[in-house]
């Protein structure tokens, strides 16, 4: 099991994850960030930093969320490491207000 | 050397991810520092050695992160160096620009009851030290020859104390628990593990996955009482807030375990809430526990309890306390007794009265005993960012370093111990380990630690007199 970032992410990017990270596991691209599943040790202490709730425990994830699994390990594979807060996306306020947070 | 590539000299107090959070967030600035931790004991990392339950293994591996910054060029270890008596927060101050005490809460909140040091009533730090193996806890003894236990407290740590009373100890022994506490849990007859909270199951602090694993123990039912979970508006304002689903996973689980038919078990596991412990009984020893009914006032996340006028006892001959953890003071520096941590502005330590330039604090023992062990990470940064400000100020006065510290220390006869000195304990508790099928077997004494490191040593002087021997 991992903790996965899922679709709230896209648009935003506020990486307030990063900082808690205590094992430097994320890695982003210019719409998202994503959990390397190798390196995560699950301490869950980014679910609740996250402020558009987009990071899940794998193990209690709603279902329609699955495909999430695959695309972080895939993502996070490839992409450069994130080791500090990076300025959030532009569009992250319109996108933070649309998901109701 | 110029101005700007004068060293900086940091110590920091405590060796756990606070304090290596901190060394991390130092060694990646610009800046020429040299940062030296200081342990009390002669081994690293804190409660990721000895709090994280032997059976999350999962959360050690964050110790590669911290092996990585011990191993960074400016990086040194003094393991087995107590501060306030092998040297003395004044005497660091004299050869430090800088000090981030990381020294954790090292205590517990106690309930203040009659009868809670009865024989038979513990902290939870005492029995997670001593499944752990700290030294100051490996002699410690558990009486596990009664049915009952009762763990008062409902986070995280009462989690883990459950799982290591109520799991079968054979999926224990592939684990780092420490061979002392096998053989103690092997003969275990506890068969009854409650759970009690002051609160209700809206306020229970278990982070989600710990609550989860509670309910999938092998051979244990887990229960609570429907009656119990009946939530008053203000918890169902609590768990509608968006930013509290931990709160609201929970109490779906908690509703799981109620719905659970009682079939037989090897043990059972039962939570409850709304009960406040208003003594411990026995005269020789720990015989039950006198609960008193609570029921809650006040507002949303503000809900504290009240006495409802009702009292119950149970019977058990075994309480554990797991109502959080609190800091102990330091001598030298101020101390907020009530919260049990060091007052402090943005990571400064600062009373209000008494700013004391250069000295810092991280971690538990700055805020409280809260978070994850990445929560420590963005805390310990917020205190090197305030150190960072202050380096011009800091660096107006010369200070020695290290040097002068190791020097101080040879003089009383304190033996430190460095970092690769520790990698030759760590390798041979993992040595000790594998004939058992564990990862590691770790020493329990500070003495044998020691005489490790020694035996080490010798080996390597050993082996360097046959090579020169062999050139020769």
């Amino acid at each position: 099991m991992t903790h996965i970032v899922t679709d709230n992410c896209r648009l935003c990017r506020f990486t307030d994850c990063v900082t808690v990270c205590p094992v430097e596991c994320f890695h982003a691209d210019e719409e998202r960030s994503y959990i390397d599943p190798e390196v995560c040790i699950d301490c869950g202490a980014c679910v609740p930093v996250c402020p558009v709730k987009a990071i899940y425990d794998a193990a209690d994830m709603p279902e329609d969320l699955d495909r999430w699994v695959a695309v972080n390990a895939e993502r996070s594979a490839i992409l450069p490491r994130v080791t500090a807060k990076q300025p959030e996306l532009p569009t992250a306020a319109a996108r933070r207000a649309e998901l109701g947070y | 050397m110029s101005e700007s590539g004068r060293p900086l000299h940091v110590a920091v107090v405590g060796s756990g991810p606070s304090g290596f959070y901190a060394a991390e967030a130092l060694l990646r600035s610009n800046l020429p520092f040299q940062v030296d931790m200081l342990e009390r004991l002669p081994v690293p990392f804190g409660l990721v050695r000895s709090g994280v339950a032997p059976d999350h293994p999962k959360l050690k591996e964050v110790i590669r992160i911290y092996d990585r910054v011990a191993r960074t060029p400016g990086f040194r270890f003094f393991g087995n160096v107590a501060v306030g008596d092998a040297v003395t927060v004044n005497e660091l101050r004299g050869i430090y620009h800088g000090l981030i005490f990381a020294c954790g809460a090292q205590t517990d909140r106690r309930m203040g009851i009659p009868g809670e040091d009865l024989p038979g009533s513990h902290t939870a730090t005492e029995f997670v030290g001593w499944f752990n193996g700290h030294p100051d806890f490996r002699d410690r003894t558990f009486d596990l020859s009664r049915e009952v236990a009762v763990i008062v407290g409902q986070g995280n740590v009462a989690a883990d104390l459950c799982r290591i009373l109520a799991k079968p100890v054979d999926e224990l022994r592939t684990t780092d628990i420490t061979e002392h506490a096998l053989d103690a849990l092997a003969t275990s007859r506890v068969r009854e593990i409650h759970v009690i909270g002051r609160r209700g199951p809206a306020q229970a602090r278990f982070t989600p996955r710990e609550l989860r694993e509670l309910g999938e123990i092998s051979d244990c039912l887990t229960l609570a009482d429907s009656r119990d979970l009946q939530l008053n508006a203000e918890s169902e304002t609590e768990l509608a807030d968006p930013d509290n689903i931990n709160s609201a996973k929970n109490c779906e689980m908690f509703r799981g375990f109620a719905a659970n038919r009682e079939t037989r078990c090897g043990r059972t596991l039962r939570f409850h809430f709304h009960l406040s412990p208003a003594a411990v009984l026995g005269e020789e020893r720990v015989e039950g526990l006198r609960l008193e009914r609570t029921r809650l006032r006040g507002p949303p996340f503000a809900q504290t309890t009240q006495p409802a006028g009702e009292s119950m006892t149970l019977d058990c001959g075994l309480v554990f306390r797991s109502i959080g953890y609190r800091g102990v003071p330091i001598p030298g520096l101020p101390f907020d007794d009530r919260r049990g941590t060091i007052p402090h502005v943005a990571g400064r330590v600062n009373d209000g009265s008494m700013p004391l330039p250069g000295v810092y604090v991280t971690g538990w023992i700055k805020r409280g005993p809260s978070g994850v062990i990445g929560t420590n990470r963005a805390d310990s940064v917020e205190t090197v960012e305030s150190l960072l400000a202050d380096v011009p100020r800091l660096r107006a006065e010369e200070k020695p370093g290290g040097d002068a510290l190791e020097e101080l220390l040879t003089r009383r006869g304190v033996r430190a111990v460095d970092y690769r000195q520790w990698l030759s304990i760590d390798e041979a508790e993992i040595r000790r380990g594998r004939p058992r099928g564990k990862p590691r077997e770790k020493f329990t004494r500070v003495r044998d630690m020691l005489a490790c490191v020694d035996v080490a040593e010798d080996r390597q002087i050993r082996e360097q007199d046959l090579r020169s021997s062999i050139d020769r």
